[in-house]
């Protein structure tokens, strides 16, 4: 092994030593795979390296210590296991030439002369999000290999096997190399035109693990990922709407369900367990957000909820006007039966069931059982109880998910009360 | 890296009313800067003659007659540094709207 730099202290034992390994882990992950693809550009090799320098970290960090710049000593740890594998592979194949863009043993090319200072982790991103490749390996590619998760994790996320994930995972990358995708962060118009592409991969992402049978693993790392995004592209006003979109909605995580693991909609949740640091981190992105993009609106909406007391207390006109504006942007049936709810909010149950007539005309919600609980909700807001627990227990006959059946099927029951 | 980018009839192509790009000047434009490297229309398919081998057997037949109703039209072999410039030669094409393009790099045989 080549030689490797560790300043470390006092042992720390196991429990201290694998948090400290997680912890910094989080960050040094993608910059080690990211920096490690630029080198080699072998993904496979990066990842590997990655993950062994992580291992390597809990084997020796409960009796060594903690080095004082972790995150400096896996990148070395990781950077000496590529030379020794390339290494290994030239002297295999003769081809030496390969391990000559990692050979200064002191030396880390931070990026490649002639080119714009870009993170690595960036690049990274935007190829892992290239459009050339499915949306399902775009998902998997983004949570192996920016946020590290294990393949066997993302197996279990995505509901596949894990060796299914596996080949996935080997025809994404070889794809990158045989289509041509670039380890590029693209500039000009061509940013504007990929950037939503990133976008809606955080939020496919995010509403995973958020929605209602959801892994909330994948809620944290997509958090943890626009964080990331909008640190590293401060100046894109959609990124940083985007962070405040998902950290309002995550600020809920803890008050959604009940002790029975129901899911408990807006107006039964105990906003004293509203993640109250989520939401003014996620306040202090929205302020920086300068114009009227699809995610600034639906962050301004969140923003909405995250800040009132009660659902009587909410600025349901502010809610309605930026539906009204969303669905100028982006027509969709979702979008309007949501400005339909909050039109109900707004100006009364009967605006609510004018908007959702509207909503319905285009056939978009046939068969939608949010739409039949929407309705539910405004019937018995309108004063026809028996009528609202009738579509309730409707609502609940046709949805997949047996948190949200239970709900639907409360709410017959305390309107049959 | 090259790319051969195969020409394709599509069954909805673009109802933007807005002019197509002239072909003209989009073989003009990315000869003249070296991406384009040949190219040309194809006869109809039913100029297609189908060869094969079998058992030491010459089998020459018609066609073959696409059942599709997507069928390879032309072609154009491209030049370009990755897949992102080869998607913006793509994109200017006329056939990018009228049908589509199929962006096909060669294959690494060093690899």
């Amino acid at each position: 092994m080549t030689r490797t730099d560790t300043t470390t202290g006092a042992p720390v034992g196991a429990a201290a030593a694998a948090q400290a390994v997680a912890a910094a882990g989080v960050d040094a992950y993608p910059r080690i795979v990211a920096t490690l693809i630029r080198l080699t550009g072998d993904w496979a090799l990066a990842e590997d390296c990655a993950q062994e320098a992580l291992a390597v970290a809990l084997e020796r960090w409960p009796d060594d210590g903690v080095p004082a710049n972790p995150g400096g000593w896996l990148l070395t740890v990781a950077r000496n296991r590529a030379i020794d594998v390339l290494r290994r592979a030239a002297v295999e194949r003769r081809k030496l030439h390969e391990l000559a863009v990692l050979a200064p043993d002191d030396a880390w090319p931070e990026t490649p002369a002639g080119e714009d200072v870009v993170d690595d982790r960036l690049r990274l991103i935007f190829t892992c999000c290239h459009p050339a490749l499915a949306i399902e390996a775009r998902v998997a590619l983004t949570l192996r290999t920016v946020c590290g998760v294990p393949t066997a994790d993302i197996a279990r996320l995505l509901l596949v096997s894990e060796s299914t994930m596996t080949r996935r995972l080997t025809r994404a990358r070889t794809r990158i190399t045989q289509a041509g995708i670039p380890y590029r962060v693209p500039s000009g118009p061509a940013l504007a035109e990929r950037l939503p592409g990133v976008l809606a991969v955080l939020y496919l992402l995010f509403t995973r693990g958020y929605s209602v049978d959801g892994e909330p693993a994948f809620a944290d790392e997509a958090v943890r990922l626009a964080r990331l995004l909008d640190r590293l592209m401060p100046e894109q006003s959609e990124v940083a709407a985007l962070l405040a979109l998902v950290l309002f909605q995550h600020s809920r995580r803890d008050a959604r369900r009940d002790a029975d693991g129901n899911l408990l909609s807006l107006e039964r949740q105990d906003r004293r367990r509203w993640d109250r640091a989520a939401v003014a981190d996620g306040l202090s992105a929205l302020a920086r957000v300068r114009h009227h993009g699809p995610y600034a609106w639906q962050a301004r909406i969140a923003a909405c909820h995250a800040t009132a007391e009660s659902v009587e207390a909410t600025d349901w006109p502010a809610i309605a006007r930026a539906y009204d504006a969303l669905l100028g942007l982006r027509s969709s049936p979702v979008v309007a039966l949501n400005r339909a709810v909050a039109h109900g909010y707004a100006y009364g149950p009967e605006a609510g069931l004018v908007l959702l007539d509207a909503a319905r005309a285009g056939g978009g919600l046939d068969g939608h059982p949010v739409a039949v609980a929407v309705q539910a909700d405004l019937v018995a807001r309108q004063g026809d109880r028996p009528r609202a627990a009738a579509l309730f227990r409707a609502a609940a006959a046709a949805v997949d998910s047996a948190a949200e059946r239970r709900a639907l099927l409360d709410r017959a029951a305390d309107l049959a009360r | 890296m090259k790319f051969m980018m195969f020409v394709c009839t599509d069954t909805a192509p673009d109802t933007d009313p807005t002019e197509l790009p002239d072909i003209h000047k989009w073989v003009a434009e990315n000869d003249s800067r070296g991406r384009r490297l040949t190219g040309n229309v194809l006869a109809p398919t039913s100029a297609a003659t189908m060869v094969r081998v079998r058992d030491g057997e010459l089998l020459v037949s018609e066609g073959p007659f696409a059942e599709t109703t997507e069928v390879i039209v032309g072609f154009d072999l491209i030049d370009c540094a990755d897949l992102d410039e080869a998607i913006e030669v793509a994109r200017t094409h006329p056939m990018a709207r009228e049908g589509r393009l199929e962006l096909r790099p060669f294959a690494d045989l060093s690899a």
